[in-house]
């Protein structure tokens, strides 16, 4: 009787002693299904979903103090596809952020009114505006997410957001109208 | 010769006698000449004129980036005629998406003035390398329909057969057909440029489809006592695709997202190979184009010999327009679409333009529920299963479609052809590849814009802490002074 409570004490022990350095080595930093849903996320950091950017929007809904349907850019596809990876019902959008999310912006600096103040810059959350103190700002158009986070803190009401127009190379077939 | 054969295919009312019977003519010169910035498969070309500077004929107007042609795939743009460049504004471009493009546009003087000519007398003295980017400077791309740049598929890479490719599967199409009856000798000299630039490949065969007899006889009569093979394919849809006609030719097949290149083969439109030799000998670049102008909506359908930018309607005009066109189709009969309007300007890849008469094209009969009869796949010539595809598509559900090998597909249309229910196959396929290319550029726009927000948190931090050790340093100097 000895060795069997010998032998089964040895293996608790040893897988014990294993499973203990396997939590320690391969230690998953933060929650992965949040990784895995901000891959889903547009990443304009707009806010539009009332959280400070996409990653904590993300956190939100594993903590459950979010919907799935928040997030206005990203639109049906994103949110059918959190719903897909979560195992959720899908939860239509609501009309306003439907539109959002079908109309690409960009953000454009009117040049011959802007006084320098930077502000813009300090709200851009991707650093796609360019100027200095008292100088010219503008907008690297290549990099703009149109989250249009920097036309409310503008004093001087110089930025706009403009659709981007469709060319040969962005434009896409339709989804054929019969059948 | 063997010759083997690929899945599927279809056999196509050719309309081609249409316009076949008439030698090539000249196009009028026009009044305006229009040149859209993009005219081939790859980067857009920027101008390097202005508006109001003179130009003459075959002069660059718009170049590839950093007039580099090995930068990115890109070929330049030639004025086609003398004239003096009025605008350089958005103008509605031949294109299934109807829109706008920045266009080049030049009143022509009526002289007609060539630049100066860099011709090269011999050929054979210079390096592959030197013939490639004479060729690239010539804005050559392939005249077949789909325009991508022929400099970047002359690359050396182990090429040990040339394929010049005169099938012109396409119903309406006769250019090619006339081109290689009339200038059969230009075709031979030119393949073998080609394979000079290709370092010399061991064989060379032009394939002509067997409803073209008079191409094929006058081919083989200059070509005889050289090594290059003409061969006669059987007729069927597409035989013209790259990867049909090699299959037809050498038995090999070229592998999922592999080019011809790979397994020894580079394949160029006859007139492509036509262009190469007027840009080698004569120092010619690409300013014309022979354009099929056929359909019951012109009197005397023909073959027209057309400078770049012309206006499709003087074109149009040239061959006797009736008053009732039903429509205007850019390209052959199966992989055509359809123009909104008639000022548009001949651009590099417009091979064919119909102007159907009343009654002349099928009108789509209504639309019926798919009964799985299976006739798309006994027809798709890359072995695809439309039907799957269709359904997935339908669903936009564009991962299972992408699992069933979408982007094989090569539009040819095969499966709508034959398909019973009249379902527009081929337009859900393109709709499907259109959306997936789309979400991928947005995926990657994502993840710029991921790391870029990463990296201003990093700074706003760093500057924070800087910041603050800065004021720490301040107190102290306070205390200790």
């Amino acid at each position: 009787m000895w060795i069997v409570i010998g032998t089964l004490g040895g293996l608790s022990l040893f897988f014990g002693l294993l499973l203990g350095y396997a939590a320690t080595r391969f230690k998953v930093e933060g929650n992965p299904i949040v990784e895995q849903i901000n891959t889903i996320l547009p990443q304009m950091q707009c806010g539009k979903c009332s959280w400070p950017g996409c990653r904590p929007y993300a956190e939100a809904i594993i903590r459950g103090e979010a919907e799935i349907n928040q997030c206005a850019p990203g639109g049906e596809t994103a949110m059918l596809a959190i719903a897909h990876l979560l195992d959720r019902e899908p939860k239509p959008l609501n009309a306003e952020d439907q539109v959002v999310a079908d109309t690409k912006l960009l953000a454009v600096i009117d040049e011959s009114v802007c006084i320098g103040c930077t502000k813009c810059i300090q709200a851009c959350p991707v650093d796609a505006i360019l100027g200095a103190p008292k100088f010219m700002h503008t907008v690297i158009a290549q990099e703009c997410t149109g989250c249009d986070l920097c036309v409310a803190p503008c004093p001087v009401v110089c930025i706009k957001m403009v659709p981007v127009p469709l060319s040969l190379t962005t434009w896409k077939w339709p989804y054929p109208n019969s059948g | 010769m063997r010759l083997w054969q690929f899945h599927g295919g279809v056999h196509l009312d050719g309309h081609k006698e249409l316009s076949s019977q008439v030698p090539i003519a000249q196009a009028n010169l026009p009044k305006f000449l229009i040149f859209p910035l993009l005219q081939h498969i790859g980067e857009p070309t920027e101008p390097i004129v202005h508006v109001g500077d003179k130009v003459l004929k075959g002069q660059i107007v718009a170049h590839c980036f950093g007039s580099d042609c090995s930068l990115m795939i890109s070929a330049p743009i030639h004025a086609s005629s003398s004239g003096t460049v009025v605008a350089i504004e958005l103008r509605p471009v031949p294109h299934p998406s109807q829109l706008t493009a920045i266009c080049i546009v030049i009143e022509t003087d009526g002289q007609d003035v060539w630049t100066e000519l860099n011709a090269i007398p011999d050929y054979t003295s210079l390096s592959p390398a030197a013939v490639r980017e004479h060729i690239a400077h010539a804005g050559i791309v392939g005249l077949g329909g789909a325009g991508f740049p022929s400099h970047v598929k002359l690359r050396p890479q182990d090429i040990d057969t040339l394929v010049i490719n005169g099938a012109e599967c396409e119903p309406y199409i006769t250019c090619d057909d006339r081109l290689m009856q009339e200038c059969p000798q230009d075709i031979l000299e030119g393949a073998q440029i080609l394979r000079h630039t290709l370092g010399g490949t061991k064989r060379c065969i032009i394939a002509v489809e067997d409803n073209k007899p008079s191409a094929f006889q006058a081919l083989s009569q200059v070509a005889q006592s050289t090594s290059v093979e003409v061969v006669k394919v059987p007729t069927l849809y597409p035989t013209g695709g790259e990867r049909q006609l090699i299959k037809v030719l050498t038995g090999k097949e070229v592998g999922r997202a592999q080019f011809p290149a790979s397994i020894g083969v580079v394949v160029h439109n006859v007139e492509t190979t036509r262009a190469v030799f007027r840009a080698v000998t004569q120092g010619r670049p690409l300013v014309s184009r022979v354009v099929t102008v056929t359909g019951n909506g012109v009197d005397c359908p023909q073959n027209l010999e057309v400078l770049l930018g012309t206006p499709m309607r003087e074109v149009l005009a040239q061959c006797g327009r009736k008053s009732d066109i039903e429509q205007l189709i850019m390209g052959g009969g199966m992989m055509g679409y359809a123009l909104p309007r008639d000022d548009l300007p001949m651009i590099k890849t417009t091979n064919c333009l119909i102007a159907s008469g009343p009654g002349e094209l099928r009108v789509p009969p209504p639309l019926l529920p798919c009964i799985r009869c299976n006739a798309c796949a006994q027809v798709c010539p890359i072995h695809l299963l439309p039907q799957q595809l269709y359904w997935h598509c339908k669903a936009k559900d564009f991962k299972r479609a992408q699992a069933y090998h979408l982007f094989d597909c090569i539009d040819c249309g095969c499966c709508a052809y034959v398909c019973p229910s009249h379902i527009p196959l081929v337009s859900y396929y393109r709709y499907a590849k259109a959306e997936i290319r789309a979400s991928e550029r947005e995926h990657k726009k994502a993840e710029q814009a991921q790391q870029r927000h990463e990296f201003r948190l990093f700074r706003v931090e760093r500057e924070k802490k800087e910041r603050a050790e800065r004021h720490k340093q301040r107190a102290k100097g306070v205390d200790s002074g």
